[in-house]
């Protein structure tokens, strides 16, 4: 197998992007990365995204990315992991190039979600979830997310105001991301006194529903080296695990398993600890998801999470920086976009070219990224060569 | 999706609580499948008890797709007396009485009707002891 390395990152502004079809916004994105690794042609493409069908009525758009970012007749195919798709199209890309198949390939992701009303969303990203055991009964995304919270406040003792935190923190990373679809500060008594969703989660506990798409250019190292004046980030790990979709099936409601076993899996690649990681973007779909993604990658004990971010642990000048990008809370979460924008922003941050909200002495990064309430996780660990 | 097919599919799973249990592990499954993880392809008939405790709850305020007219309603993941754990509504039942460890009993109840082939579909919800 080859080491693999990342050679160029673009992505779009996330927001509510009218005037931007699902092809452009992929494109505009593809198109940036291409130019940042300093290629006019791809001898692949992988495409993240969740629901083209159910978000804008169109499917196949694996060939028709190729074919509108002008690449055709490179294979393109569209990789779907639920909200972990732009993590598995990185996967599925190192594969690709890790294996000797391809040289050059772009990983991209994208979804185009504000074509259809708020309830045809809320339908859609439902699909991540067990129809027959979970949707058919009523819940929602943010019910099953409510669910975790409510078991992790009992086993625990988290606390509602510590739940919060995590939307604070990312929101006041997010004033200094360009791209984030919120620049806006709020406080704990916001969160805690904003619209309910599903209880105890209110709508600041939700990550927004956003257009947008993100894109990486991979190549083997030895041909990174041949090409590059940036620093080379070289992926150090790509992992993938799986567990039960129906949240109740699992043994431990507040212990997501399939990011534990990634991540075990990552460490084990890479020959590195935790502790070894400087800073991570993690999947922050509800403000409970980081609380629980800290304690299943190991970075706090079980049962830790909240107050862990209450002590300040996770905030950009804390030990362990999470979500410096402003997280999918307030950079916005474009389902198949995600996994990549997360790279994106470890990519630029190992660079040190993340402005206002660059980290110190950062060399190695951590990428989570999750599908449904946790029955899919992939996990990236990046280093600056 | 709620289609004459899928309602009448799972009928047994969801009008009489119909599960299997693994011959040769033990392990109960709902819905039934056709492969255990400890590898046994070989599963007895199992109905699940209906009497059980909630372990995490939740008020859906925000309802999806079929559901709108019911807002707010409590759901919850219960644990039945055998330790199997399902999710389903809680009915009859005010947000304020919601706690870790109500007990509840499965009911037969109506879910949802489906929008355009107007088949109303039925199943289980739980309801605290009276």
């Amino acid at each position: 197998m080859r080491d693999v390395a990342i050679i160029g990152i673009g992505m779009t502004d996330f927001g509510e992007l009218w005037h931007d079809s699902l092809r452009d916004l992929f494109v505009k994105a593809a198109l940036q990365a291409m130019d940042d690794a300093g290629v006019d042609h791809i001898d692949g493409l992988v495409a993240g995204c969740m629901s083209p069908g159910l978000f804008t009525g169109q499917e196949h758009i694996g060939s028709l990315l190729a074919d509108y970012l002008g690449q055709a007749p490179v294979p393109g195919v569209r990789v779907e992991s639920a909200c972990a798709s732009g993590g598995m199209a990185l996967r599925t890309g190192i594969a690709y190039v890790a294996s000797g198949m391809h040289d050059i390939v772009l990983c991209g992701g994208v979804e185009k979600m504000t074509d259809v009303s708020g309830a045809q969303a809320t339908y859609a990203l439902a699909t991540a979830a067990d129809q027959e055991m979970e949707a058919f009964h009523g819940v929602t995304f943010p019910g099953l997310y409510a669910l975790i919270a409510t078991a992790h406040m009992h086993k625990y003792g988290t606390k509602r105001e510590d739940l919060a935190q995590v939307a604070v923190k990312n929101h006041d990373n997010g004033m200094l991301n360009p791209h984030a679809q919120y620049h806006m500060k709020i406080t704990v008594e916001q969160v805690i006194n904003s619209v309910k969703v599903a209880d105890p989660l209110n709508i600041l506990d939700c990550s927004p529903i956003t257009d947008g798409a993100a894109a990486v250019i991979i190549a083997p190292v030895e041909v990174a080296k041949k090409l590059k004046k940036k620093p080379i980030v070289k992926v150090a790990a790509s992992a993938h695990a799986t567990d039960t979709i129906a949240l109740h099936q699992r043994e431990d409601l507040t212990w997501l398993k399939s990011t534990a076993e990634a991540a075990a899996s990552a460490y084990k690649q890479a020959g590195v600890k935790p502790s070894d990681i400087d800073f991570a973007e993690v999947h922050d779909c509800f403000t409970i998801a980081e609380i629980c993604v800290l304690e299943a990658l190991g970075v706090v004990k079980r049962g830790q999470g909240g107050k862990a971010t209450r002590d300040g642990l996770t905030a950009r000048d804390g030990k362990f920086p999470v979500n410096t990008s402003g997280g999918l809370k307030s950079k916005g979460h474009p389902v198949g976009a995600t996994g990549i924008a997360q790279i994106h922003e470890i990519v630029t941050q190992l660079r040190g070219e993340a402005g206002k909200r660059q980290l110190k002495d950062v060399k190695r990064g951590l990428a989570q990224n999750m599908g449904g309430s946790g029955g899919s996780a992939v996990v990236h660990i990046l280093e600056v060569l | 999706m709620i289609s004459p097919a899928t309602v009448r599919r799972n009928t047994p799973l969801r009008y009489r609580l119909e599960a299997a249990q693994c011959a040769d592990c033990g392990k109960v499954f709902f819905p039934a499948r056709l492969v255990c993880p400890c590898g046994s392809r070989k599963f007895k008939a199992y109905t699940l008890p209906s009497e059980g405790k909630v372990v995490s709850h939740t008020v859906i305020r925000t309802a999806p797709r079929g559901f709108g007219d019911e807002a707010p309603y409590c759901m919850g993941i219960v644990e039945l007396k055998d330790g199997t754990r399902i999710l389903c509504q809680i009915a009859d039942c005010e947000p304020e009485r919601l706690k870790v460890g109500l007990p509840v009993s499965l009911e037969f109840r109506k879910i949802q009707e489906a929008g355009e082939s107007g088949v109303i579909a039925y199943g289980y919800k739980a309801v605290p002891e009276r």
